[in-house]
């Protein structure tokens, strides 16, 4: 069984002609990665919001199938999905600076999502924020629990959403251009992470970008949107070999060939 | 941008402002032309006599004319001093925040400085300096009000001073001192503009304050005066106080209704928590 | 000792803006017309042009310019603001005598105030509610609205001329000599009627202020990021946003502090409060410019006090301000 499921998802926001998202299905499975690919405005972000409602109010989510674990996540109530939310698929944010928030710890914040899923005392929560910094390497992992983000560099900025995305435990990472802010060392480093992670838990991700970079050495399976809609879905290889859309042609074209250094 | 025609509280505000405003110009026409004549037998509660309707005040006089004389002096103190707080405020903030530099210090220092003085005890001194006429309260208020005018405006020059229309300007030669009356000034009035009514308000306001302290031009009657007046009888005739303090409240309400109604449309929000 | 540094640094800051506030009271002094001399002689009834020339001389009146003004800074310096002729008493120490009362009433309104109208503005900006978003925005324009002494005069009306449940004025009951926990009720029974009336006069600041913070600070990223990690509505509004929002909500009290003076002086000469506003009222009445001056400077330097403490609650509250040094 697919971790996530997801037939005919559409998205519209109120007072706009064109759905954002338009009709689009795709499954991922544990210990694999999806790739959704597009540019800026391609429909990617809204739909990996849409999977955990994180869309304003204003954003209509209907969907044929919208399935996390055999469980329709559009039905649920408020509070069936905030034990979804981090506790059965994480998210990993672009902007590792504005998505923590300035006058909490690194501790606080890894700490409070860990008992937000786990019902343990403030000590043991914290003996796990220090122990999910370890396991995404962060130097000094027990000073860093008592900075604040602003203190911290990018990268280690990035992996401590990428700790707090973990410390629920989740079957499932969405990332959404988890490396775009960050420099291109970095961005390796981020990346390789990520994939160890993955194989560690066997995670099911979903990684959102516009990278085809990233895509050729991180996915296993590539969906190409464009206005909202899926234009081709494939494995990596076959998309990268024989791409079959000319507008998948495009983007190849205008991406360094693969296996070049970057 | 649309003015959002359907918002009740702009509606409400504007007209509520139209009827006084209306008031306040046909006095003579609406109440005759004398407010501080004796025409009836002092201490007439409001309801007791049909041909003053208002009642009248402890010298017998007609507190319906005076409430329509004295919207006359209320607003156009409101009015001038909030026009004089929203150009002084928005030439020194455009001035700060479009050269920059040392002028841009040397100017919020002094805004500073103006916002650090207690506005009400510093317009007191002004005005008893100056001595209490319309006109040096209306100084007097726009002397203590722009500062919070000039950080919107400084905000406003320094954002367009960044923008390419500017530079371009610039590049073509022209001077500063047009690109500041053709580019920036317009540009950073819009803002200031949403302001106004508010401004209006509180310039209406403090000079309620101060004719209460005991501030106010002898020679006109406004609100603030007759609260002030009517206050030594506040044991047996309230209504004397009571009556222009609403005019102030309905007025300025009327104002704050327009002014957030204005503020809303020209700087929109959307609404963010889930 | 970084925390001694900054506090250092902070008030190096302050120093020049006391400066100007000095310089500026200067003017203003200067700018009255008339001298000390005009308002002796007035007060003696009649004096002789010879006499005049002596109190000029004696107050340094005849000085040049400059230094008239080193004169003024060493006395100010001293705390020496003058002479009122109304009190016959030096005007520092009728300021001193009279600030407490002012703090105790400002205090208490503004932490009310503060308490309520943060509340108030939260609920306005996270409800779903569109009438109760609708009712209390316009409690906050109405609250803007109502000039806060005319307020002040009609629930004297009610609770004391109509009601009689409270004292309408002074800060204790003269004459009586009650102490310890009654004179603490009695103390208490005078603060109601004053203290409320400010608060509800500071309140629709507040809740606008709150309102506002509150509704942008929703829009960023971090409180997706808590939703993403799957706290509740309830939890992301209190633990993510209202923390952030305060921080320009205490900022902005240190700002607009001078303003929130004038409130205080107004409502203080309708409830007889021994404090500051009253002093005001009773230095307009008899044009006693020294002890308006006065005011006008320690009123001043208190602001710039306050702003100094709010900078330090601001540090305190944002570990992104390092402690003064930049900014």
């Amino acid at each position: 069984m697919s971790v996530l499921s997801v037939e005919g998802l559409c998205v519209r926001y109120a007072g706009q002609q064109n759905p954002a998202v338009d009709d689009l299905s795709f499954s991922v499975e544990a210990g694999q990665t999806l790739a959704l690919v597009g540019e800026s405005g391609s429909g990617k972000s809204t739909t990996g919001f849409a999977i955990l409602g994180l869309l304003p109010a204003q954003a209509q989510v209907r969907a044929r199938q919208l399935a996390f674990a055999g469980q329709n996540l559009l039905g649920l109530s408020e509070n069936a999905l905030c034990a979804v939310r981090g506790g059965g698929i994480g998210m990993v944010f672009q902007d590792a600076l504005s998505a923590l928030n300035p006058l909490m710890t690194v501790g606080e914040q890894i700490a409070e999502a860990v008992r937000l899923h786990h019902p343990v005392s403030r000590a043991e929560a914290r003996a796990r924020a220090l122990a999910l910094l370890k396991r995404v390497r962060i130097a000094e992992a027990q000073r860093r629990l008592d900075e604040y983000p602003h203190r911290l560099s990018g990268g280690m900025r990035q992996r401590v959403v990428i700790a707090m995305a973990l410390a629920g435990e989740p079957r499932m990472l969405i990332a959404d251009e988890p490396t775009t802010a960050l420099d291109v060392t970095i961005q390796a480093q981020i990346l390789r992470l990520l994939a160890d992670l993955q194989a560690e838990a066997g995670l099911a991700l979903l990684l959102i970008t516009h990278d085809l970079g990233v895509v050729a050495e991180m996915a296993d399976r590539v969906l190409v949107m464009r206005h909202g809609r899926c234009l081709e879905q494939r494995d990596v290889l076959d998309l990268f070999n024989a791409p079959q859309h000319p507008y998948t042609r495009q983007l190849l074209a205008a991406c360094p060939p693969v296996g070049s250094p970057v | 941008m649309n003015l959002p025609w359907r918002s009740i509280p702009l509606w409400l505000g504007a007209l509520c402002l139209l009827a006084i405003g209306v008031a306040a110009l046909a006095a003579p026409v609406l109440v005759g032309s004398d407010p501080l004549a004796m025409v009836a037998r002092p201490y007439l509660w409001p309801g007791q006599n049909a041909a003053h309707w208002l009642g009248t005040d402890m010298l017998g006089r007609d507190l319906w004319s005076g409430l329509v004389y004295g919207a006359r002096v209320s607003l156009r103190i409101g009015l001038e001093a909030g026009v004089c707080t929203a150009l002084l405020g928005l030439a020194i903030g455009c001035l700060a925040g479009y050269f920059g530099g040392w002028v841009d210090n040397l100017l919020m220092r002094v805004t500073e400085l103006f916002q650090i003085m207690p506005s009400l005890i510093f317009t007191l001194v002004l005005v008893i300096i100056l001595g209490p006429r319309v006109d040096t309260l209306v100084l007097g208020i726009a002397a203590t009000a722009w500062p919070n005018v000039a950080r919107l405006a400084r905000g406003e020059a320094q954002r367009l001073a960044g923008m390419e229309f500017v530079q371009a300007a610039r590049v073509i030669g022209m001077s500063e001192a047009r690109i500041l009356w053709v580019h920036i000034l317009p540009n950073a009035l819009m803002p200031v503009l949403a302001m106004l009514a508010m401004l209006v308000g509180h310039a209406i306001l403090t000079e309620a304050a101060l004719a209460f302290l005991g501030l106010s031009d002898p020679n006109v009657v406004s609100w603030g005066s007759m609260i002030g007046a009517g206050r030594d009888v506040l044991r047996t005739a309230w209504y004397m106080t009571a009556l222009p303090g609403l005019a102030i409240f309905f007025t300025v309400a009327a104002l704050g209704l327009l002014g957030g109604a204005l503020n809303d449309w020209l700087n929109p929000r959307r609404g963010g928590l889930q | 000792m970084r925390a001694l540094k900054a506090a250092l640094w902070r008030l190096a800051q302050a120093v020049p803006v006391a400066l100007m506030v000095v310089v500026l009271n200067f003017f203003l002094l200067k700018a009255v017309p008339g001298d000390m001399a005009d308002v002796i002689a007035g007060e003696a009834g009649a004096a002789t042009p010879e006499f005049m020339a002596q109190l000029r001389s004696q107050f340094g009146d005849d000085q040049p310019l400059p230094a008239q003004f080193i004169a003024y800074v060493k006395k100010v310096a001293t705390f020496d603001l003058g002479w009122s002729f109304r009190y016959n008493a030096s005007v520092a120490s009728l300021i001193f005598d009279r600030l407490a009362a002012t703090l105790l009433l400002m205090g208490l309104a503004l932490l009310l105030a503060v308490l309520l109208g943060s509340a108030l503005g939260v609920v306005a900006a996270t409800t779903r509610q569109g009438w109760l978003r609708r009712l209390i925005g316009l409690f906050a324009t109405l609250g803007f609205a109502l000039p806060a002494f005319w307020l002040g005069l009609m629930i004297v009306v009610l609770f004391t001329l109509k009601l009689g449940w409270l004292p309408s004025s002074g800060l204790d009951t003269m004459g009586s000599d009650a102490h310890g926990w009654a004179y603490l009720r009695d103390v208490t029974v005078h603060l109601v009627m004053p203290v409320g009336c400010l608060a509800f006069s500071y309140l629709a600041m507040y809740i606008r202020l709150m309102h506002e913070a509150v509704r942008d600070v929703s829009q960023l990223d971090f409180v997706r990021t808590a939703r993403a990690k799957g706290s509740s509505r309830r939890r992301q509004v209190w633990r993510h946003v209202v923390p952030n929002a305060l921080v320009p909500v205490v900022t902005l009290t240190g700002v607009q502090f001078g303003a929130l003076l004038s409130g205080s002086v107004t409502l203080e000469t309708v409830f007889a409060w021994p404090g500051l506003g009253q002093l005001a009222l009773a230095a307009v009445s008899s044009r006693d410019i020294n002890l308006l001056l006065g005011l006008l400077f320690v009123t001043s330097l208190f602001v710039v006090v306050v702003n100094l403490l709010t900078e330090a609650v601001h540090g305190w509250l944002d570990p992104r301000i390092e402690h003064g040094a930049r900014r």
